[in-house]
């Protein structure tokens, strides 16, 4: 027990469950860009996975990390682009098409990694790169918050300051506000003028690059080699959290945050031999319930205000 | 013009498949200097001999009872895509009731499925009580439940009913009396895909010809009429998922009582994200299901030979599939011929007029 209560208060503890949510906090501004405008991107997961693979693929044919993030940041844009005419030019429902779009890239990243390196489950067997890690000056030298704060990777930096733009980005300009109106009421944004099909391919564009930025750092951040599906459901789980944050990036951030903690924990549970099938599951859960409690929240509010309306 | 409409279906699934027919071949150009010979064994692969067809057989029996699920709530519009943690979780209670009931030989057999579909139906029904109570997305809740059902599977199997001299992550073996036997003494066929087709029928049967089924379309087409006419709309959500659930529990047991008579899986079989593609290529239709089921079986099995035969990796057949899905749930896609055929229609109408 002792041994648990050390690993939970221990500074590397608070360092990882930010390491664990940058992938998921990535996903979740990934889905909030795509929701104020009223999609639900549920090609997160695919988008990530192809750019995890691409990332991973060009830094090891050119040598250098930052080209193999542009061009796996590429891929995901291109990703979403592509699902947006789908959805927008074609008609399709945004639900399968994300779907499709997810089995694709799962089949379609285990076909080319096999095609380039003869293997195919990782990519170990290549000399990929990953991007640098970064110490903060001053912070750094603070006892425990410098073990915290500092010395993450540029990618954790970048989602976190990411935050404070979406969030910028949605309430305080133009486009953010046409983004919101088209989320809100697309018909009466299409009558003053908005093109609800322009807005929705920036908004699917934007979630690309997020997602992409997500899939990057889970190859060459969190781990420097790309493996089959390796994204395990983190697009997903990006989703649920940003659905608990509602449309805000900072509820997103809070969102991923939680579900940070419990992968997190997960593995300072797995140490004092906990299975790991067990708490690999904590997490799942956790959404659950908190879907339940964020629904049941939500429905009394609309109770209360009809009550309120018929009181009026 | 209803004839008609069907034949756009046809025509429309029909050219949906040769496009991605196409494009398969147009990436094995790309990726081996002989895509030929690579084609050749993905289209005639699964009829080149007896076993292989049985192979193609054994692979379509989990599919169909996932397209099956997946109909079943499609029907009703509810977006649970959780047949595959369902599936998955039967599984385990099918391990579990092969390995702990008594061995009476038949009546084994039934418990064990009845096991499945009990399991399939109680992972269904979390979403479903979520969505009707509080009117929580069974999309993220059913998702979450795959991987619920997956971890904690392989933790009752890992810890619990794992057979330590077997050498894999594998269950123990289940006894006879729990087995689908062989039918042919040659070939590793065994009587799944003749449940699956029964299943096909009954579930044609529920949607189609009881009060259940109908009030179930009913909420699908549209949820407040079907309200205002007096249909419960809350327990007809709950319904639908849970027998979706207690099918989708099947697809797994049945496999694994078949083919390997012990629980094998350390990944998820990906047999219920495959129901969602038969579902949209048959349409929801029940009995559309089973050729639907064959034919992605049929690429499933195809793409496998021409991997085994060529090298090429078979995950060729996934993107495949996804074009699939694309093109058939595309509105856009052919929606010309669409119209002209709605527009003459009502020409015709008039005229008689």
């Amino acid at each position: 027990m002792n041994e648990l209560v050390h690993g939970i208060l221990s500074p590397q503890f608070f360092y990882s469950i930010l390491r664990v949510t940058t992938p998921i906090l990535f996903a979740a501004l990934a889905a909030l860009l795509s929701d104020v405008a009223g999609s639900t991107n549920i090609g997160i997961e695919g988008m990530m996975l192809m750019s995890a693979f691409w990332g991973v693929m060009v830094s090891a044919w050119t040598g250098s990390a930052w080209i193999g993030l542009l061009a796996g940041v590429t891929s995901s844009v291109l990703l979403s682009l592509a699902l947006a005419y789908f959805y927008l030019n074609l008609k399709t429902d945004l639900v399968l098409a994300g779907i499709a779009f997810n089995i694709f890239s799962s089949g379609a990243t285990v076909f080319l990694l096999y095609l380039f390196t003869g293997d195919k489950g990782s990519s170990s067997s290549l000399k990929s790169y990953v991007l640098p890690k970064i110490d903060i000056p001053l912070i750094k030298d603070i006892p425990v918050v410098g073990d915290i704060l500092s010395g993450h990777h540029v990618l954790t930096y970048i989602a976190f300051i990411s935050v404070f733009v979406v969030q910028y980005f949605i309430y305080k300009t133009p486009l953010g506000l046409r983004l919101r109106a088209v989320g809100e009421n697309p018909d009466a944004a299409q009558s003053v003028g908005i093109s609800v099909k322009k807005i929705r391919y920036i908004s699917m564009l934007l979630s690309g690059l997020m997602a992409g930025f997500g899939g990057a750092f889970l190859s060459m951040g969190y781990v420097s080699w790309f493996a089959r599906d390796m994204t395990n459901g983190r697009g997903f789980i990006g989703l649920a959290a940003q659905a608990l944050g509602g449309h805000s990036a900072f509820g997103s951030m809070w969102g991923s945050l939680l579900f940070g903690l419990a992968e997190a924990a997960s593995y300072t549970l797995q140490a004092i031999r906990i299975p790991s099938e067990f708490t690999n599951m904590l997490p799942f859960i956790f959404t659950i319930i908190a879907l339940a409690i964020y629904a049941r929240s939500k429905l009394l509010q609309i109770k209360k205000i009809k009550e309120e309306e018929k009181k009026a | 013009m209803r004839n008609k409409m069907v034949l756009f279906e046809v025509v429309r699934t029909a050219l949906t498949i040769a496009i991605a027919l196409l494009l398969g071949y147009l990436i094995l150009i790309f990726a081996t200097d002989d895509p030929n010979t690579a084609f050749k064994w993905f289209i005639y692969g699964p009829i080149s001999r007896l076993r292989r067809f049985v192979e193609l057989l054994n692979r379509a029996t989990p599919l169909i009872f996932t397209g099956l699920a997946v109909s079943i709530v499609f029907q009703a519009e509810i977006f649970n895509i959780g047949a595959e943690g369902q599936l998955f979780f039967g599984a385990v209670a099918a391990t579990f009731a092969a390995l702990y009931f008594p061995q009476i030989p038949f009546l084994h057999v039934i418990i064990v499925l009845i096991f499945a579909m009990a399991a399939g139906g109680l992972w269904a029904a979390v979403p479903a009580y979520m969505k009707a109570k509080w009117n929580a997305s069974e999309l993220v809740s059913s998702l979450m439940m795959n991987y619920v059902a997956f971890y904690l599977g392989l933790y009752i199997i890992n810890y619990h009913m794992r057979d330590v001299n077997a050498g894999f992550l594998v269950s123990y073996k289940f006894p006879r009396t729990a087995w689908l036997p062989r039918l042919l003494r040659r070939y590793n066929l065994y009587p799944g895909i003749f449940i699956a087709l029964g299943f096909a029928i009954l579930v044609w049967f529920f949607l189609y010809r009881t009060k259940y089924g109908y009030e179930l379309r009913m909420v699908g087409k549209n949820k407040e009429f079907a309200r205002f006419s007096g249909i419960k709309v809350e327990n007809v959500i709950i319904y639908s998922q849970i027998i979706s659930g207690m099918v989708a529990g099947l697809a797994g047991a049945v496999e694994i009582m078949g083919l390997y008579k012990r629980f094998v899986w350390q990944m998820t079989p990906g047999y219920g994200f495959d129901g969602i593609i038969v579902a949209l290529l048959a349409r929801n239709n029940p009995l559309a299901v089973i050729p639907a089921a064959f034919l992605v079986a049929y690429m499933r099995t195809g793409a496998l030979i021409m991997g085994r035969m060529t090298g090429i990796a078979p995950e060729i057949v996934m993107m495949l599939q996804a074009i699939i899905i694309l093109l058939i749930t595309a509105e856009a896609f052919l929606s010309f011929w669409k119209k002209r055929i709605i527009e003459k229609a009502a020409m015709e109408q008039e005229e008689k007029k």
